[in-house]
């Protein structure tokens, strides 16, 4: 019985890594065809602002899936999509960091960061969320969730807060056409908003507590 | 030319604009549905035919107007910006907000027949067919630098009639203090006029003080690199007023009028604090997105964008700087 145990484990952590490997490739497609695009030149004549715009939307549907992780969970029981969320969340910080290079040395000047940071109230909406990301993305190993114990979760709760300021941020850049981020902010509320609904109406009906993971 | 109907024709003979301007489409979805039957299917494209010919001819005038241009004094001797980027990096939001929409989104736009209406404080109001005020018209070449209120820049050699030529030909009164410009509105060829979240309120309206249109220095194009203007440039015919950010150049220009007052203009309306009604390149006065100290010059490399330090009106002080004696500009953006 034992050896049976040890043979399924086995199945299972082949099972596992080859989806590590599938969520690790998949986080990279959108990079790699963004290389694609800086190779063949198809950015346009403005190719700093292009890489910023690619790198800040994939940071941002990328923040979104990670969110749907917990959802998704509850709803169709994929658990084992909560195995790969850190990978997720990283890959989110991941594009929001090219964004925020990109945004300084291909776009502005490094030279007017602080003051452009200080100065345009979207561009500090969204430090704050990379602030924050960034915070995230430290205390994401294995050792610091058991070294930070429950404050870690209490921190990383703010993934909520960074998604509200990054469609803030997207919404205050955006020139009189907001399609693209009504259409952010929609999937934001109702990620949002079906925990609201399970915290507040369906506790008592909640009986595995599988969505208290967040 | 002012266009007169003959008297034997009544109004309720007058095809409806709407039904004329959308025959390419009928003839279109004829052809589709009729193509099993050879004899009908051939008949409607030899209408079709016809109608691509007669536009044929008149791209052919324009251009060979525009190859006829005179070259200007006004022009930059800077590198211009290549034909290609001209064409692929727009900002004209009814075809789409990304700056590559336009190019992808304009190809359907019909830019023959062009009527534009005149309206206003002038002697000579009516509506005005563009061939044949392009046709009586002395075309110019002028590269310009055109700066865009999102800090970049780009160098382009237009070919259109000095603004002043064109507007006197209506006879502005005494009473035409600013002229407001009107863009198309075609939801089913400019897909961002379709739009649901657009705090634009078609159609797209800019505006001039009458000395600002009458200088100089105001184009309106109808050509660009000695070609017929492309659709996502503005086609068929649109403003060129250097010392603006970019905004202020409206495009496909269907409505002129002379007023009083200082007229609506869209994005004055949109957020006020962002744009003001001059919109005069000035670096002292930063947009609240961004500074305007400097730009960048497109076409980019990757590894450094050819950032330039922003000209006071865009470098074009000398002509204009005299227009806005003892405004503060401050106040005035």
């Amino acid at each position: 019985m034992l050896y049976k145990g040890n043979l399924m484990a086995g199945n299972g952590d082949t099972v596992k890594l080859i989806r590590w490997w599938g969520f690790f490739l998949a986080g990279l497609l959108p990079f790699c065809f963004l290389l694609f695009q800086i190779l063949t030149r198809g950015l346009g004549p403005d190719p700093g602002e292009a890489i910023t715009r690619f790198n800040g939307l994939w940071s941002l549907i990328t923040l979104l899936v990670c969110l749907a992780v917990t959802p998704l969970n509850r709803l169709l029981k994929w658990r084992w999509l909560v195995q790969h969320r850190r990978m997720i969340g990283l890959y989110a910080w991941f594009y929001a960091v090219l964004h925020v290079l990109s945004g300084f040395l291909l776009v502005l000047d490094v030279s007017i960061f602080l003051e452009e940071v200080v100065k345009r109230p979207y561009i500090a909406v969204g430090m704050m969320a990379f602030i924050l990301m960034t915070l995230l993305a430290v205390t994401s190993p294995k050792a610091m969730v058991r070294r930070l114990g429950k404050k870690w979760k209490l921190l990383h709760k703010s993934i909520y807060v960074i998604g509200v300021l990054a469609v803030v941020h997207y919404f205050w850049l955006t020139r009189a056409d907001y399609t693209q981020p009504v259409f952010y902010a929609s999937i934001l509320l109702v990620l949002l908003g079906i925990r609201l609904y399970w915290r507040y109406y369906k506790k008592r009906l909640g009986s595995e507590g599988a969505y208290r993971l967040y | 030319m002012l266009i007169k109907q003959p008297l034997d024709i009544r109004p309720s003979d007058i095809t409806d604009e709407k039904v004329y301007l959308s025959r390419r489409q009928f003839m279109r979805s004829t052809a589709a549905v009729v193509a099993a039957g050879a004899a009908p299917a051939l008949l409607s494209q030899g209408v079709l035919a016809r109608e691509n010919a007669s536009r044929q001819v008149w791209v052919r005038k324009i251009e060979a107007q525009i190859a006829a241009a005179r070259k200007s004094p006004f022009s930059t001797s800077e590198e211009k910006t290549p034909f290609d980027d001209v064409l692929e990096y727009n900002n004209f939001y009814e075809f789409g907000t990304s700056k590559s929409d336009p190019y992808e989104n304009s190809e359907q736009f019909e830019i023959q027949p062009w009527a534009i209406k005149v309206e206003g404080a002038c002697h000579k109001p009516g509506t005005y067919h563009l061939e044949d005020l392009v046709k009586e018209s002395q075309l110019e070449e002028r590269i310009y630098r055109l700066r865009c209120v999102e800090a970049w820049s780009m160098v382009i050699p237009w070919v259109g009639i000095p603004l002043a030529s064109l507007l006197k030909r209506f006879e502005p009164t005494m009473n035409a203090k600013y002229v407001a410009f009107e863009t198309v509105v075609r939801p089913e060829q400019m897909p961002g006029q379709k739009s649901l979240f657009s705090s634009i309120d078609w159609p797209y309206r800019e505006g001039l003080r009458i000395d600002e249109a009458m200088h100089p220095l105001t184009l309106a194009a109808v050509g660009l690199y000695g070609k017929i203007l492309p659709n996502q440039n503005g086609a068929p015919i649109r403003l060129v007023v250097p010392w603006k950010y970019g905004f202020k150049s409206i495009k496909s220009i269907v409505a002129i009028r002379f007023v009083e007052e200082e007229p609506y203009t869209t994005w004055n309306n949109i957020a006020p604090n962002e744009y003001g009604f001059y919109a005069n390149v000035n670096p002292k006065v930063d947009h609240p997105r961004w500074s305007q100290k400097s730009e960048r010059r497109l076409p980019g490399g990757l590894f450094g964008p050819k950032r330039i330090e922003t000209q006071m009106f865009n470098g074009y002080a000398e002509q204009v700087a005299s227009l806005y004696s003892g405004m503060d500009l401050q106040a005035n953006y």
